[in-house]
């Protein structure tokens, strides 16, 4: 394909979608399918069959919709109306084009208008609900790969790197460092041979923005991929994605297949002197592969264990090439930043922290499922206008970035979320995963399954990781059975401090996080372990015997 | 590509899984850093991964017999153990530890088998996960690969009953 047949093609399924009478959009997101979205989209392919509608009604599967928790979830294109809860009995109702055959479905319709999305803003999610991840007109259509377009032939690489530099954005992985140097420093190397690699290794337990972006968009994060290599001259991009996500897998296997029949990836990308290929390596399961040295060795085939940096993965990375890593949401976020400029993306957000953030609700949480807001937006919004806030109980703390994170209690709920407000609170904004818990929650307990989280996933090369996640869980442990004392509460705060400090990476260096955190904000609860055997949450179970509180150590 | 998510079931007719391994190494040059593809391929052909196979593997890729271990036993992914008849995953994400999936587990504990384990019939293996990110559906338990979602214990035995187990 050339950037004039790319243009045709997308007035061609323009038109084509623009004659149809309706098309209806069936979430395919993994979340949807579990609760029997491809039988609805069956029935309205067969209802529309039956109705002898074909050519003018259309079905397709789409990304996730968003309102996850009620699934499975259709969009009806022609009134742009959403519907919840959909069962392969509505596919007529579906298939209707006038008003009043839709009654039934009626009390189960979400209004456009409803706080989840009209506080929204979607730039990464853009495509996702919109675009048929499996057909590639559909992302040409909504202009896909014109920003690939744009760099090939109107920019230097340089160029593209200044204006991802211009957009403020930052890594959405969690660590948040500048995208725009990351790319630089790749770019000024000297070897010739690079590498880009594309994190989807998202292991953050509750975390689920990217397997959706690359369900539901995989097109996006593909072209995002190539303007990388265009920018730092790199030829070749391995995407590392999770072995759990086999839809995600399924799809991105079938959208490199279609971009490289276009000429849109391999040599010769849109008929210029580029050329970029993009091959998948699927994860095994281990945590420890998000750090990006661990990840590089897994892809080269290798137990994920990280490595003593520098030497910085854009100096010496994948077999010893410069490689330049970004998460998923990143690389999402770079189409739409080429094609309508740095400044515009830096216009969204707050200082320190520009465009958008995709957050995955889930918990104790009315509306779960795929929320994206600007920067700067309130957890207070996030959690109680677009989520619908806490049914039956009381906010007690957001969880955020995972096992690396923190736990925010209510006081800090009006904080604008960005990298900088979050860290200062103890947490971190992570890859966006946001666990919301109510007073049913022990949040010592809540302690203890991340610190058995990391001891389990601990790669056991440094010493600090490997016996001090062992020990602090232990701790934690004891804890929650009403065994400890109150000397152990110093000592976790010490193990806090080493391994924070000793760790060879992020895993052992953060995962003191969530304990650190709730000591600061829930001491209260540990207290109430420790002295009087209770659990003010109720969650945890103390042995009968109360006499049983002093411990050997 | 079939999905190989953790609980899939594996089936592939037994006669020609050495000709389908071959090609997989052969599609990566036998190259040793082509290690986890190749080893995702023969559990998904054999089931899991044992002694023998992880022996051909290190023959096939000029890898010493350690290094194909090291990275079989270091990934969750990789059973060395042959598997039940059926599999249940219990998500342990923190959505689903929250909603519960503890519950499930001991629900699965008391009726099958251990979590990481199969029953003594071999009709069942139980499996923990860490996170499915199916957290708007939680808590979420993969059986045979499908996706389960917001499961009690109450569904979780009406799904055993149907698979036969007492």
């Amino acid at each position: 394909m050339t950037v004039e047949e790319l243009f045709e093609n997308q007035n061609a399924e323009m038109e084509r979608q623009g004659e149809l009478q309706n098309r209806i959009h069936c979430c395919t997101a993994a979340g949807c399918i579990s609760c029997g979205a491809d039988g609805v989209r069956h029935a309205v392919a067969a209802e529309i069959e039956r109705q002898g509608l074909k050519g003018k009604v259309e079905v397709c599967g789409t990304g996730c919709l968003g309102l996850c928790g009620r699934g499975p979830m259709v969009w009806s294109a022609a009134d742009g109306q959403l519907y919840g809860n959909v069962t392969a009995a509505d596919a007529p109702a579906l298939v209707a084009t006038a008003p009043e055959a839709r009654a039934p479905l009626a009390d189960r319709a979400i209004s456009p208008q409803d706080p989840f999305f009209a506080k929204q803003q979607r730039i990464v999610l853009a495509g996702s609900g919109r675009v048929d991840p499996e057909r590639l007109p559909d992302y040409i259509a909504a202009g896909g790969y014109q920003a690939l377009a744009k760099a090939l032939t109107e920019m230097t690489s340089r160029e593209v790197i200044a204006e991802v530099k211009k957009s403020g954005l930052r890594g959405r992985g969690g660590a948040g460092y500048p995208t725009g140097l990351k790319w630089e420093l790749v770019a000024k190397q000297i070897p010739e041979r690079k590498f880009i690699v594309c994190n989807a290794d998202e292991g953050d337990p509750g975390a689920f923005m990217d397997r959706s972006v690359l369900e539901g968009d995989p097109h996006r994060v593909l072209e995002g991929m190539a303007i990388a290599g265009y920018a730092v001259g790199a030829q070749q991009g391995y995407i590392y994605v999770r072995g759990e996500y086999g839809l995600a897998i399924q799809r991105l296997q079938t959208a490199i297949k279609q971009a490289e029949r276009e000429h849109l990836l391999g040599s010769r990308v849109l008929d210029t002197g580029f050329q970029f290929r993009i091959d998948l390596r699927i994860g095994a399961g281990a945590f420890v592969c998000g750090e990006e040295t661990a990840l590089i060795a897994s892809i080269e085939g290798k137990r994920g264990q990280p490595r003593q940096r520098p030497p910085y993965p854009p100096e010496s990375g994948l077999w010893g090439s410069p490689t330049l890593i970004n998460n998923v949401e990143t690389f999402a976020n770079i189409p739409p930043i080429v094609r309508q400029g740095g400044e515009w993306f830096s216009a969204i957000g707050i200082e320190g922290s520009r465009g958008t953030k995709v957050f995955a609700l889930a918990g104790k949480i009315r509306n779960t499922g795929l929320v994206e807001v600007p920067m700067g937006t309130t957890l207070r919004t996030i959690l109680f206008e677009i989520g619908g806030g806490i049914p039956g109980g009381r906010f007690k703390a957001a969880q955020t970035g995972g096992p690396s994170g923190g736990c925010i209690p209510e006081q800090f709920l009006d904080i604008p979320v960005g990298y900088e407000s979050l860290a200062k609170i103890g947490s971190i904004m992570g890859s966006g995963g946001l666990i919301v818990m109510d007073d049913s929650s022990c949040m010592v307990d809540v302690a203890r399954f991340f610190m058995e989280f990391c001891m389990d996933e601990s790669c056991g090369k440094c010493i600090p990781c490997r016996a001090g996640t062992v020990q602090m869980h232990d701790i934690l442990l004891r804890v929650t059975r009403g065994e400890a004392a109150e000397e152990d509460i110093e000592m976790l705060r010490e193990m806090a401090e080493l391994l924070k400090d000793a760790s060879l990476c992020g895993l052992g260096q953060t995962a003191p996080n969530p304990v650190v955190s709730t000591l600061r904000y829930f001491a209260e609860e540990y207290d109430a372990h420790i002295r009087e055997h209770r659990c003010p949450a109720g969650h945890c179970k103390f042995e009968a015997d109360p006499e049983r509180k002093e411990v050997t150590a | 590509m079939p999905a190989n998510a953790p609980g899939s079931a594996v089936a592939a007719p037994k006669d020609n899984r050495e000709k389908l391994l071959e090609r997989a190494m052969s599609r990566h040059q036998y190259s040793g850093d082509a290690l986890i593809e190749v080893l995702h391929t023969a559990q998904e052909l054999y089931g899991y991964l044992s002694p023998a196979l992880m022996k051909t593997v290190a023959r096939k890729l000029r890898l010493p017999p350690s290094r194909v271990l090291g990275v079989a036993s270091f990934y969750h992914f990789f059973s060395l153990k042959p598997k039940g008849e059926h599999t249940f995953v219990v998500c342990l994400g923190t959505a689903c530890y929250v909603a519960g999936a503890l519950g499930l587990v001991e629900t699965l504990e008391r009726r099958c088998a251990r979590a990481g384990q199969t029953s003594a019939d071999g009709k069942v293996s139980v499996q923990t996960a860490r996170c499915i990110g199916a957290c708007g559906l939680a808590p979420a338990v993969i059986c045979d690969g499908v996706v389960l979602a917001r499961v009690t214990p109450q569904t979780l035995s009406g799904e055993l009953e149907r698979i036969g187990v007492k």
